[in-house]
């Protein structure tokens, strides 16, 4: 590990600090094929430069660090990018967007665990990427909405004709954005959040 | 929350935010100095290794001695529940409006 050493790293800027009211945090995970717009998407709506984390896996799946002394395993590193919004003086809303190489998405340990939802990014040129992540989150219980990015050169089809592509249930939203657009994201972000509002409001129903 | 006796990891989320309870102490090590100057104001954990450039899994175990020593205190995140908090909710969308 080269760690820098204390003195040269830089930390938040100053006006970049939460406030000492800050009790705890929520997050969201963007998800989507290679080039969808993820990191652009969550820059266009955060409040702080967005930042990268990173982890490194091995094959398995399993952080390495505690795998020294057992056999070499392929570790790969995943970085992927993150955004906050400050939605109360001490709620604080993060967006993580996933890297583009699918089969890391569900290895990082706590990405998705408890995230309160999730947005499906679709590139119209490349949809078959989204059937396994769809696929997924339905396994995981992880509530999602769909967005569509508007690419020129994406072909554009009718939001029945992707809901029967994608295979989705009449329920989940499915919604078009510009991804550049700090409003258009916002909105793919409440149209995920009305839905999960919709979800929790059925439940106590029944 | 703390690591037991056999060094196991603290139960630390990407978005717990971490807040430094004491200046470094002359004993911490260069990684825990660093950590323990990022957090004089709450940060999350993702944030602390986005600075660091240190990988998620390894400012955990960081944050684990940390957490043992008392020198930082975690708050931990709200996480999805089988019954969603609606009022949670309310606010993230009201948060989201004024954006
Ligand atoms: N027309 C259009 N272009 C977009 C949109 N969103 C992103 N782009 C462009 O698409 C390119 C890729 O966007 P990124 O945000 O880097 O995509 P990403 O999903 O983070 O890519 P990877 O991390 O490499 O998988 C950039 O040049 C963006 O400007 C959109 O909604 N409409
Ligand atoms: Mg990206």
């Amino acid at each position: 590990m080269d760690f820098k050493g204390s003195d040269t790293i830089p930390g938040p800027r100053t006006e970049d600090h939460l406030p000492h009211t800050a009790q705890a945090a929520v997050k969201i995970v963007i998800v989507g094929g290679f080039g969808v717009g993820k990191t652009t998407m969550v820059g266009s709506v955060s409040e702080i430069r967005p930042l990268t984390t990173e982890e490194t896996m091995t094959q398995a799946g399993i952080g390495v660090d505690d795998n020294f002394g057992s056999e070499t395993k392929t570790a790969t590193t995943v970085a992927m990018d993150f955004g906050r919004i400050s939605i109360t003086d001490q709620l604080v809303l993060y967006l993580f967007g996933t890297p583009g190489q699918e089969r890391f998405w569900f290895l990082w340990n706590g990405l998705f665990e408890g995230a309160l939802g999730a947005v499906v990014l679709i590139d119209t040129r490349r949809l078959e990427v989204s059937f396994d992540v769809i696929g997924r989150l339905e396994e995981r219980g992880v509530p999602f909405v769909v967005a569509v990015n508007s690419f020129p050169d994406g072909p554009r089809y009718p939001i029945p004709e992707l809901r029967t592509a994608l295979d989705l249930a009449d329920e989940i939203p499915i919604i078009e954005c510009d991804a550049r657009r700090r409003a258009s994201s916002r909105d793919v972000l409440m149209t995920l959040l009305r839905f999960l509002h919709s979800l929790a409001r059925a439940k106590a129903r029944a | 929350m703390v690591a037991g006796p056999d060094g196991e990891r603290a139960d630390i989320d990407l978005v717990t935010l971490i807040v430094a309870r004491a200046d470094p102490p002359p004993s911490a090590t260069p990684e825990q100095a660093a950590m323990l100057r990022l957090c004089t104001a709450p940060i999350s954990v993702a944030e602390l290794s986005a600075y660091l450039s240190l990988p998620f899994s390894v400012v955990t175990v960081l944050l684990t001695e940390l957490l043992a020593a008392e020198l930082v205190q975690a708050r931990a995140p709200i996480v999805r529940q089988a019954l969603p908090d609606r009022s949670l909710l309310e606010a993230v969308m009201h948060g989201l409006q004024r954006l």
